[in-house]
């Protein structure tokens, strides 16, 4: 028999890859194509949707042309994508209206100081999980409804569909207005603040709260499971996956058990535990969010912790400062020197995220003195990455109590060793990178395989996972306790620099 | 032999010229700063510049020193960026060869080991990433001094280092060994750094054609050669392809 292969879609923020997968979960061809960022004002960031259809319609025959392989070989379409970025189109015409608000876009922020206000954060994570905040759908929904000239009233006439771009492109595949499949899966829905998360429904009293009706919005499928047949593109292949970036990487590192969590390090980083069918609400600053959901399987959920700022303080060290030229030297300025020399970098450039979520915070630099070179200053950049999922993790084992035992790495900040063994040694619990880097790919190829028993069920897939490499915690504890509680104090003077407007006079 | 090239000692007063202040100087500056005629600075200037030792204003016409001079002396690639940039390809590689993976540069007359992929079986295993290799015992090392990359340390009478009983231990057998790989474009070596272990190696090319590190898949001969006792063909496919894939990825950056 032939070999077939599964086929992923990743629709990320920068670029949309294609690849596809063979049964061993080895990786046997990629297309990518980047696609434009639309910055139109300060905060805001915007892509076209119609450009990424087309971009996805590029690459899915470039990586089979690659395979040497046709629609016949591959068993299964699996999706994942850029989380929260909200595209509204028409249903008649099905074309957009207007650009894709991207999960970056910060327009929404003075909807969220409202609605922290009145009425604060309980209301919304009593119902969704989520605290209101600039990355999730509903809020972009508002905000067009507000901004577009007659959209909230042909949405109330059904004639807009809303979507993420897992919603998008499944419509675009399945026939667009000829019959395509508005859905969405649960790990999407659950980031637009509009899901209840315990009973996976649009939720009324949220719907009612934002204004949003109810034919706008996608069915909520399962994550795993026979969604239809694509009519464009791949003619009578299976869709059978959707899953946002981040739980993909989670399911592509094969984190099925609780208490299995994965980092991916990449311009932010993104930490995923795995909290089995219990819906753990974090006490600590973490965002509650579905893992997955297997058709005909329990829902699974997971914790989230955030960090905004770990590979952008990286690149901010190479173009902002120019001390480096490659984001890969940090590593070698950094091993210029034995330690941080008492010197601590918190890169809240645009607040702290989890488990803080202070906005009022902004980055410091404390502890400098003359003895400060520019190596301890790349030190200070790496640990600052490692503390902060340190922060992640304590708020991650004080909610589920449950000790994280090893960490998942993935992402490209994983080929720095030096941040690696940091990991190991603040975490003080073995980092372990996994033989495929492409995760997210990855969990969407698994979660599609599964559907249609391309693989038999999670015990194949963890089988299929290898250790790539692996750190160990070498640090004296005494010292790691001791540098925590520097960094922790470097934290607190990082809090409050931001003053409200002060009323004139 | 030969007495001082006069006109090398020249270039390099240019050079020492151009490197002493942030100004960019004239032909008739340099010509008069070091007593030449103009038409002898232009003729050195302009071979300097074709080599891209000196850059010429296009507007002013004035000289600086030029950006491959400024990377002469960090002409290697910095370890890590070769790791980043080796990591898919490296990973790939275990995948589909079944076997550990190593890359490697030359460090003070050793392979330093810079990236390090585990044999995909789960067996416990330890990042020998900053580990020292022997040149003349490694596949990498090998690889390393057959492209010139690397020279070898012998002891006062010419002799290399014995590991095992299969280690090259003469000049004679390593300069043919050497030979072999620059004609094949590969290297191996079985059971000469330690029993029981075997390695191939492939050279990375830089920016311009130059190798700068080496890959490398080992384990037990009995997996990497075949009954015979050579590497497996089908193996140093994959590990050529993967050093041509990093070496595209690296020859298409500037350095």
């Amino acid at each position: 028999m032939a070999e077939r292969y599964v086929m992923s879609i990743d629709q990320g923020t920068t670029s949309t890859r294609c690849i596809l997968f063979d049964r061993r979960g080895r990786l046997c061809a990629v297309a990518q194509r980047e696609h434009q960022q639309y910055f139109p004002r300060p905060g805001w960031v915007e892509h076209d949707a119609v450009e990424i259809w087309r971009n996805v319609r590029r690459i899915v025959p470039e990586a089979m042309a690659h395979a040497g392989v046709d629609a016949g070989d591959i068993a299964a379409v699996g999706i994942a994508n850029q989380r929260e970025t909200t595209v509204l189109w028409d249903r008649r015409t099905g074309l957009p209206l207007g650009r894709a608000i991207v999960w970056q876009d910060t327009r929404t922020a003075p909807l969220v100081d409202a609605l922290r206000d009145r009425p604060g954060d309980e209301f919304f994570l009593d119902r969704c999980g989520l605290p209101p905040s600039t990355y999730f759908s509903a809020l972009r929904i508002r905000w067009l409804f507000d901004h577009v000239e007659g959209l909230e009233e042909r949405a109330r006439d059904g004639e807009v569909l809303f979507g993420t771009m897992e919603s998008w492109l499944i419509y675009n595949l399945t026939g667009g207005t000829d019959g395509g499949l508005h859905i969405t899966d649960p790990t999407n829905a659950s980031r637009t603040m509009l899901v209840n998360l315990r009973t996976l429904t649009w939720d009324a009293e949220l719907l009612a709260f934002f204004g949003v009706p109810r034919p706008l919005l996608p069915e909520i499928r399962s994550s795993a499971e026979s969604y239809g047949e694509a009519r464009a593109l791949l003619p009578g292949v299976r869709i059978t996956a959707a899953l946002g970036d981040q739980q993909a990487a989670l399911f592509g590192q094969t984190c099925f058990s609780p208490g299995e969590a994965k980092c991916t390090y990449g311009t932010g980083s993104f930490l995923l535990m795995n909290t089995g069918t219990d819906l753990v609400r974090s006490h600590n600053g973490l965002l509650t969010t579905v893992a997955y959901k297997i058709a005909g399987e329990p829902t699974v959920y997971a914790l989230e912790g955030p960090m905004a700022v770990t590979g952008s303080l990286v690149q901010w060290f190479r173009d902002r400062l120019g001390l480096i030229s490659t984001a890969p030297e940090i590593e070698t300025l950094a091993r210029t020197v034995e330690d941080n020399g008492g010197c601590y970098i918190v890169p809240a450039f645009s607040g702290l995220f989890a488990p803080h979520w202070r906005s009022d915070a902004r980055g410091v630099v404390v502890g400098l003195t003359s003895y400060i070179t520019k190596g301890h200053l790349a030190r200070a950049v790496l640990e600052a990455t490692a503390w902060q999922t340190r922060e992640v993790v304590d708020a991650m084992n004080a909610d589920c109590g449950l000790a994280l035992r090893q960490l998942k790495v993935d992402g490209g900040m994983t080929s720095d060793n030096l941040l690696m063994q940091l990991l190991a040694d603040v975490l003080d619990v073995p980092v372990v990178r996994p033989l495929v880097a492409e995760t997210v790919s990855l969990g969407a190829a698994y979660a599609a395989g599964l559907a249609v028993d391309y693989w038999a069920d999670l015990e194949v897939l963890r089988r299929n996972w290898h250790r790539a490499a692996q750190w160990l915690p070498a640090m004296d504890p005494r010292r790691r306790e001791e540098e925590y509680e520097s960094w922790q104090r470097a934290v607190e003077r990082s809090l409050g620099w931001v003053r409200p407007p002060q009323p004139p006079g | 032999m030969a007495g001082p090239v006069q006109s090398i000692e020249r270039a390099a007063a240019i050079l020492r010229l151009l490197a002493g202040g942030p100004r960019r100087l004239g032909l008739g500056e340099v010509a008069s700063s070091l007593g030449l005629a103009k038409g002898t600075a232009h003729g050195i200037l302009r071979t300097l510049q074709h080599v891209d030792f000196v850059e010429q204003d296009e507007t002013t016409g004035k000289y600086q020193l030029g950006a491959a001079l400024l990377h002469l002396g960090t002409s290697y690639l910095d370890v890590n960026e070769l790791r980043s940039r080796s990591l898919n390809w490296a990973d790939a590689l275990a995948a589909r060869s079944g076997e550990a993976v190593r890359l490697g540069t030359p460090l003070e007359g050793k392979v330093l080991v810079v990236h390090h992929v585990f044999r995909p079986d789960d067996t416990l295993q330890t990042l020998d990433v900053g580990a020292l290799l022997p040149l003349h015992a490694s596949s990498m090392g090998k690889v390393l001094l057959a492209f010139g990359t690397a020279a070898p340390e012998t002891g006062p009478g010419g002799e290399l280092e014995a590991y095992t009983r299969h280690t090259l231990v003469t000049r004679e057998d390593l300069d043919r060994a050497l030979a072999e790989i620059r004609e094949q474009g590969w290297g191996a070596e079985v059971q000469e750094m330690s029993l029981g272990e075997a390695g191939i190696a492939a050279p990375i090319r830089g920016h311009g054609g130059l190798v700068v590190g080496a890959i490398a898949l080992s384990g037990p001969p009995e997996r990497i050669c075949d009954p015979k006792g050579r590497p497996q063909p089908a193996l140093i496919g994959l590990l050529r392809e993967a050093a041509r894939a990093i070496s595209r990825d690296l020859g298409a950056a500037r350095w």
